[in-house]
């Protein structure tokens, strides 16, 4: 059956800011489904607030609103727009929900807009679940027992029931936070207590604990006429227990005889049809008891989901795209199969390779929080690594992590350790379990027993076994043992005392090269047409390189916090413009959530880790005329040196004006040249030498190691007692680079600048003020573009001195500074020759896809030659916020430095500064208030400031609230507030005041470690209870600005199409 | 152990042999199918063939005595990427190293089966000789040059039953479990190399199960008065199993009649159809078949190496019920004026979905419509 022609209009709602539980997974999707319907003639009108996605991009829909997703916004644009439907399926748990609310409030029936893709009744049955739980009884499956509870009483009655341990799991939150296991009364009081606060219909779910069961997933398909295929199956290294999300997944299923995975299939297939999931993909969960192999069903979600990219990364079947087309009326036999050509996409892809996922993490940011894997998701990216066994795809995957381990060796972990101590760490579930794992099997403990203590899988132990027991026999003899082992040649290398070099020399002189296999998602039945390769030892390459002009794009691999999306999001525009220039474009990269790592984005993909050898590899195979390190963050930049000196073409910028920018020695003689100012600053390699420095320059000081993304380890240092364990911390993740000291600019404004050059033409991109002051990392603080508080000659001061800056160091494509104004006095704090962060939020704020000229320029063409040579002014205001991930890191402080700590970002458009910068705070889920109390107190420093602030605040009608120097302040200067006692001063207190829901937003700047702690309760009380809060005074000014206009003006909603006009 | 595949057009595999030590020559194919090898181990039809598995890890979950389609493997070899040593799943028994030797069958592990499967997807299925008994690559030759092949021989007598019996054991479930209604169809079953599960599923069906050899006339089956007649999967080419058509032919419109495979092959060419080779066949999980009846697709298991041509059939008495979304080849038909029908992919699954098991259903009408 054809396409409906009954719709003309179709509405995507995205998922917002990338958080935990919610990547970029959806961008992939999101712009899949974009791509797909506008390429049907459908007219698509998007929602996301998140701007570093590619499907923002104005050209992917007809109308692109970057609005809050809220369901006020959503019903403000669907006024406007009048869409036919809404896809809810393609924008994670944000979207989903979103639709939800709109259709339980009416506003779809009042606008007379349809769900396609799943309705309200499905949806319900599949995300309610005692209701999906009747459902999966009713066909004969079984759950694990459990039971819906809303207050205490009930989480009495039910736990009885399930017993302990007792899994708890509040209803409708991503990536299941606040899911616990509670091992005992007093811990199931808590998590049920928690749980019902962050639900947000204040319900929570007890469930029977099936902990060490085995745990897969199935990805189905269904189209309108009931045809229903199964993508992939996904077999978790980890046990049940663990989120999947944070779990090593392996595909395909690996352990199950066909029986058993035919009665998966089945119960998948009668799940799918009994929840009513009309269209599109599903995954569905099931936990598996290894000792009998009983099965349950555990969960499923009636969208696409983050399995649902690694499942179409995993086989090459594009879920999200073929569910766009099937939601519109197309069944799986009417679409090709994309790669093969000329079967349909109604089958089950049959794959010839084993595919592993790892998690990555960032606990060394979260060091108050215990680094422990639960229910509740805590990873911040993956990795995918594909190879024709596991043992090699498991090892491929490790090195793709990028956390600088390349094997399983025992120099990670503290191998002193007695085996006792040993298997206390292997019953923990640590993020780096398996080091462990391998440490045990290192000495011989039986697997049994390490199958006993882990659950993880004896199929697991024994491959990794096969792997640890190889270590040792590695000579040079037999390489090729090793590498179809998957052992990477650093660590063969190490192994056997030669420079990593030498050994690759040796290695491709003994014929042992890697080649390269398809993913064509028919195990070779049927010739493929699209050039998606992975690595592996063995006979028959694939590659077929062409003869065409082509260069190699370097991806960003895994996200974590400080490199994600961002950088991605450039990759893909560099495929995009070689694509329009006639140059082939071959993407290498590792992240399954990506864009980038989607067969159409490039003209070739090779999904491989991003290191040295396996760079090397693909640039040998490939020979290309160039490749481009600057756009994939650190991770291609940290290879530019090595790769650069093993003859490969860097194009762009060179690796020798990368260092100068990084190398600070190189950098001052640079500033000194061009007369320009930067802050007062040293090196030094240890503690002694930046005592010295300290001395001279006098505090505060900014500490941080070199070469490092993400402000890690970065840190403000008042006083000499603090410097000692801030420099230790700096030189452990320096890695015998110079540890970077600068004089501090206390109350500074800090500036981002994104510009382009072609080495001879320079244009500004955008200039960003931040929100916050200098010393919040650039990445955690919200800006505006236009500035909205510096003075004309200020700027144009600015302009010049990034375009000295921009020639000076020959950059060829983009450049970012981050300078810091004291005084009317500019300083210098930052360049980085590369894609910055920002690239994609003034690419969307000022509608210039300046990644995509970027690329071009490195290619050789030059900005005149592309009609970019003026700076583009725009009227309104573009406003960047930063998300948070502390709610899911119990423990930890919530006030912004230095480290960026942010997973995400959100964008907010006005003509008024006041409502861009609401917008921004709303859709980041920042509520802000209209009325209510407010509560303050504030360092000395920040007093003056504050007092403004509370005036405004008082007269638009709030009642103002305050600690006692606070307070004793705003009376002094004729601002009525009321005394709140602190914590520490007895009861009740303010802390006390904020969970009896009696404050509507918090403004708390502090300074000194004592202050810090003593006010830590009221910060991480006010988010568990989603209370606004502003940590900084100049943010607090923003929001005072923020409320007002939102009390005077109306929030109005618009595409960036139009703003573009 | 060495292990060794030689192939008719020259090309030689070298890895690590494992199971038997022995050597075998037969038809090489490639299967699709990720899970399922003991049933595929089992298959009878697979009888003179050696099977390379796409799949690159096997032997994952070990072997048991539950998931077998006939008492012993019949193919000619086994060849995988990597077998694994160590399997585990609670319904593991013995290794698949260790019921290879068992059973005789050499298999070959550590080459790289993507190029042979490219290889086989481009030159079509060729002869080859397995070897993992240190014979030389001259006297391979030798022998591989003596194998006739596939076609035009009947080598469903080398697989099929020699006496009849009757057949009682229903499907079982993973646990073993088992749901047996009351015997109600007196059916004889042709074995050609019959898959066990299409007989358990008889029996789950309600029907009494008689197997016969291939070779059992009209008359012979006529005489016990069945209420319907099923044609059986079994290796190689119809062509040559002319005892089967003509009895096949003398038995349509007297009894209803349903084939699966080979069974629908033979149907075929007792209708008056062609059988043509395809290049590589069809052996895996994942096959699309379109029923042009309720334009529903099912997932289908398929191990097939002929085919009934479409076009020769279009002037008999039949409509043509399914077809493979991948090739267009043909999937199943049935008879107008008789009733009699037949698909070419296996509604028995095992291994593989279980979409198309309401084949046996319509099977169970017809009687009814009979009777």
């Amino acid at each position: 059956m054809p396409k409906r022609t009954d719709i003309h209009k179709i509405m995507i709602i995205g998922s917002g800011p990338i958080v935990i539980g919610q990547g970029c997974e959806f961008d992939y999707s999101g712009a899949q489904a974009c791509k797909a319907l506008k390429k049907e003639g459908y007219q698509v009108i998007l929602v996301n607030s998140n701007p570093a996605t590619i499907m923002t991009d104005p050209e992917l829909a007809d109308h692109t609103y970057i609005e809050p997703i809220t369901p006020e916004m959503i019903e403000k644009i669907i006024k406007k727009e009048k869409p036919d439907c809404i896809l809810p399926t393609l924008g994670g748990q944000t979207g989903l929900n979103t639709a939800v609310a709109l259709a339980e409030s009416g506003v779809l029936k009042k606008y007379n807009v349809k769900l396609i893709g799943a309705n309200l009744a499905t949806i319900k049955k599949a995300e309610e679940r005692d209701r999906f739980k009747k459902i999966i009884l009713d066909i004969g499956l079984e759950v694990p027992k459990s039971g819906y509870v809303r207050n205490w009483e009930e989480a009495q009655k039910i736990v009885a029931q399930v017993g302990f341990p007792a899994i708890i799991r509040p209803s409708y939150t991503l990536g299941g936070t606040g899911g616990n296991v509670a091992y005992n009364a007093e811990e199931y009081k808590e998590f049920i207590h928690w749980g019902l606060n962050l639900s947000p219909k204040g319900e929570v779910l007890v469930e029977e604990s099936v902990l060490g069961w085995k745990e897969y997933e199935l990805e189905v398909m269904r189209d309108k006429k009931d045809n229903v295929v199964i993508v992939c199956s996904i077999e978790n290294l980890d046990p049940m227990g663990i989120h999947t999300g944070d779990s090593i997944t392996v595909a395909p299923a690996q352990t199950l005889t066909d029986k058993e995975y035919q009665t998966m299939r089945d119960a998948a297939l009668k799940i799918i049809r009994a929840i009513g999931v009309e269209t599109g993909g599903s995954n569905i969960q099931f936990a598996v008891n290894p000792q009998n192999g009983k099965m349950y069903v555990i969960e499923m979600n009636p969208r696409v989901s983050r399995s649902s990219s690694l499942a179409s990364k995993a086989t090459g079947f594009p879920i999200a795209k073929i569910a766009s087309l099937l939601a519109v009326g197309y069944t799986l036999d009417e679409i090709p199969n994309d790669i093969t050509k000329k079967t349909p996409a109604c089958f089950e892809p049959s794959i010839d390779y084993c595919v592993v996922k790892w998690p990555r993490f960032t606990f060394e940011k979260f060091p108050a929080t215990n680094p422990e894997l639960t229910i509740q998701m805590k990873s911040v990216g993956e990795a995918m690594a594909i190879g024709r066994t596991f043992k090699e795809a498991f090892q491929k995957a490790i090195r793709s992590l990028e956390i600088d381990r390349y094997s399983l060796d025992r120099k990670h972990i503290d191998s002193k350790i007695d085996n006792e101590r040993l298997k206390q760490i292997l019953r923990a579930n640590r993020w780096d379990k398996i080091w462990y794992v391998a440490e045990a099997l290192r000495r011989k403990l039986p697997i049994n027993e390490i199958y006993e203590l882990t659950k993880i899988d004896p199929w697991f132990l024994n491959n990794i076994d096969q792997i640890v027991q190889f270590e040792d026999k590695i000579s040079i003899k037999n390489l090729k043992q090793a590498k179809k082992l998957g052992f990477s040649d650093k660590y063969i290398a190490s192994k056997l005392n030669m420079p990593e070099t030498q050994l690759r020399k040796q290695r491709i002189a003994d014929g042992i090269c890697a080649v390269y296999k398809i993913v064509d998602t028919c195990g070779a039945e049927f010739e493929a047409n699209t050039p998606y390769l992975y690595s592996t030892y063995e006979d028959q390459c694939e590659a077929n390189p062409t003869k065409r002009k082509k260069v190699i794009i370097l991806g960003g691999g895994p996200n974590r916090i400080g490199q994600g999306i961002e950088f991605d999001y450039c990759c893909c525009h560099a495929a995009f413009a070689l694509k329009e220039i006639g140059i082939e474009s071959i993407m290498v990269n590792c992240n399954p959530e990506t864009v980038s790592t989607d067969y159409d984005t490039s003209d070739r993909l090779y999904f491989e880790p991003l290191t040295f050898e396996d760079v090397m590899n693909i640039v040998e195979k490939e020979k290309p005329d160039g490749v481009i390190v600057q756009f994939g963050g650190q991770t291609p930049l940290k290879l530019a040196n090595a790769l650069s000196k093993a003859g490969v073409k860097i194009i762009g910028t060179s690796p020798d004006s990368i260092d100068a920018a990084e190398d600070r020695k190189r950098f001052n003689k640079i500033v000194e040249k061009l007369k320009l100012n930067q802050p007062l600053s040293g090196t030094a390699m240890n503690y002694a030498q930046t005592v010295k420095i300290a001395r001279k320059l006098g505090y505060p000081l900014l500490i941080r190691p070199s070469f490092v993304l993400g402000g890690r380890a970065m840190q403000i240092v008042y006083d000499e007692t603090e410097l000692k364990s801030c420099v230790e911390n700096a030189i452990a993740v320096s890695d015998k680079h110079p540890i970077l000291i600068d004089k501090f600019l206390d109350d500074a404004a800090e500036l981002d600048v994104d510009a382009i050059s072609d080495g001879k033409t320079v244009v500004i991109g955008g200039i960003m003020e931040h929100i916050e002051e200098a010393g919040i990392h650039s990445g955690d603080s919200a800006c505006s573009l236009p500035p909205f508080s510096l003075s004309p000659a200020l700027i144009k001061e600015i302009k010049w001195q990034t375009k000295m800056l921009a020639l000076e160091l020959n950059v060829i494509g983009l450049m970012n500074i981050q300078f810091a104004v004291k005084d009317n006095q500019i300083y210098i704090l930052e360049v980085n020759p590369r894609a910055s962060r920002t690239v994609p939020f003034v690419s969307k704020a000022i509608g210039v896809p300046l990644a995509k000229l970027a690329a071009k320029v490195m290619a050789g063409k030059t900005l005149k030659e592309l009609g970019f040579t003026e700076e583009v002014h725009r009227s309104y205001y573009s406003v960047k916020e930063a998300v948070f991930p502390f709610l899911k890191f119990p423990g930890c402080d919530t006030l912004l430095g230095p480290e960026m700590l942010s997973t995400g970002e959100v964008m907010g458009l006005s003509d008024d500064f006041g409502i861009a910068y609401a917008k921004s705070q709303i859709a980041a889920g920042n509520n802000l208030p209209t009325g209510g109390n407010i509560f303050i107190s504030v360092k000395d420093a920040d007093k003056p400031k504050a007092v403004e602030i509370a005036k405004k605040l008082h007269q638009m009608g709030f009642k103002l609230l305050a600690t006692k120097g606070t307070c004793i302040e705003l009376i002094k200067n004729n601002v009525p507030s009321e005394f709140v006692l602190k914590m520490t001063e007895g009861r009740p207190h303010i802390v006390d005041l904020i969970i009896n829901n009696q404050i509507a937003m918090i403004i708390n700047t502090t300074v000194g470690k004592q202050t810090i702690k003593d006010s830590f309760a009221i910060r991480r009380t006010a988010l568990d209870r989603n209370v606004p809060y502003t940590t900084t005074i100049r943010g607090a000014a923003a929001v005072t600005k923020a409320i007002e206009s939102l009390k005077q003006k109306k929030t109005d909603v618009k595409p960036i199409q139009l703003y573009y006009k | 152990m060495k292990g060794i595949l030689l192939l008719e057009d020259g090309t030689c595999f070298r890895g690590c042999g494992f199971g038997a030590e022995d050597k075998k020559c037969g038809e090489v194919v490639f299967n699709t199918a990720m899970s399922g090898y003991q049933e595929i181990l089992t298959d009878p039809s697979y009888h003179e063939q050696i099977v390379t598995m796409t799949y690159p890890l096997i032997g994952n979950y070990g072997t048991n005595t539950l998931d077998v389609e006939s008492n012993k493997p019949y193919l000619s070899g086994f060849v995988v990427k990597e077998n694994c040593n160590f399997p585990s799943n609670w319904r593991n028994q013995i290794s698949l190293d260790d019921y290879l030797k068992k059973h005789n069958i050499p298999a070959l592990e550590d080459i790289d089966t993507r190029k042979l499967v490219m290889l086989l997807r481009q030159t079509g299925a060729m002869k080859g000789i397995i070897c993992t008994d240190g014979t030389s690559i001259k006297n391979l030759k030798d022998e591989l040059d003596k194998y006739p092949g596939l076609v035009d021989r009947d080598i469903v007598k080398n697989v099929c039953t020699k006496k009849s019996y009757t057949w009682d054991k229903p499907v079982e479930n993973e646990f073993g479990q088992t749901i047996k209604p009351q015997a109600k169809y007196n059916v004889i079953v042709f074995d050609y190399g019959i898959k066990q599960n299409i007989l358990r599923l008889l029996v789950s069906h309600g029907c009494k199960v008689t197997v016969v050899p291939a070779d059992t006339t009209a008359e012979e089956v006529l005489k016990q008065k069945p209420d319907g007649v099923f044609l059986s999967n079994g290796p190689g080419d119809p062509g040559p199993i002319s005892y089967a058509i003509e009895t096949i032919r003398k038995l349509l419109g007297k009894v209803p009649i349903f084939g699966i495979c080979l069974g629908h092959q033979l149907l075929g060419l007792a209708v008056g159809g062609d059988r043509f080779k395809l290049k590589f066949g069809h052996h895996g999980a994942n096959h699309p078949v379109k029923n042009l009846i309720t334009e529903k697709i099912e997932i289908t298991s398929q191990n097939h190496g002929f085919c009934i041509d479409p076009d020769s059939l279009l002037d008999k008495d039949v409509q043509i019920t399914h077809m493979n979304l991948n090739d267009n080849t043909l999937e199943g038909f049935r008879c107008k004026n008789v009733p009699a029908f037949a698909v070419q992919y296996h509604p028995e699954a095992s291994p593989g979905p279980h979409d198309s098991n309401y084949l046996f259903g319509e099977f169970i009408e017809l009687m009814d419509k009979v009777k």
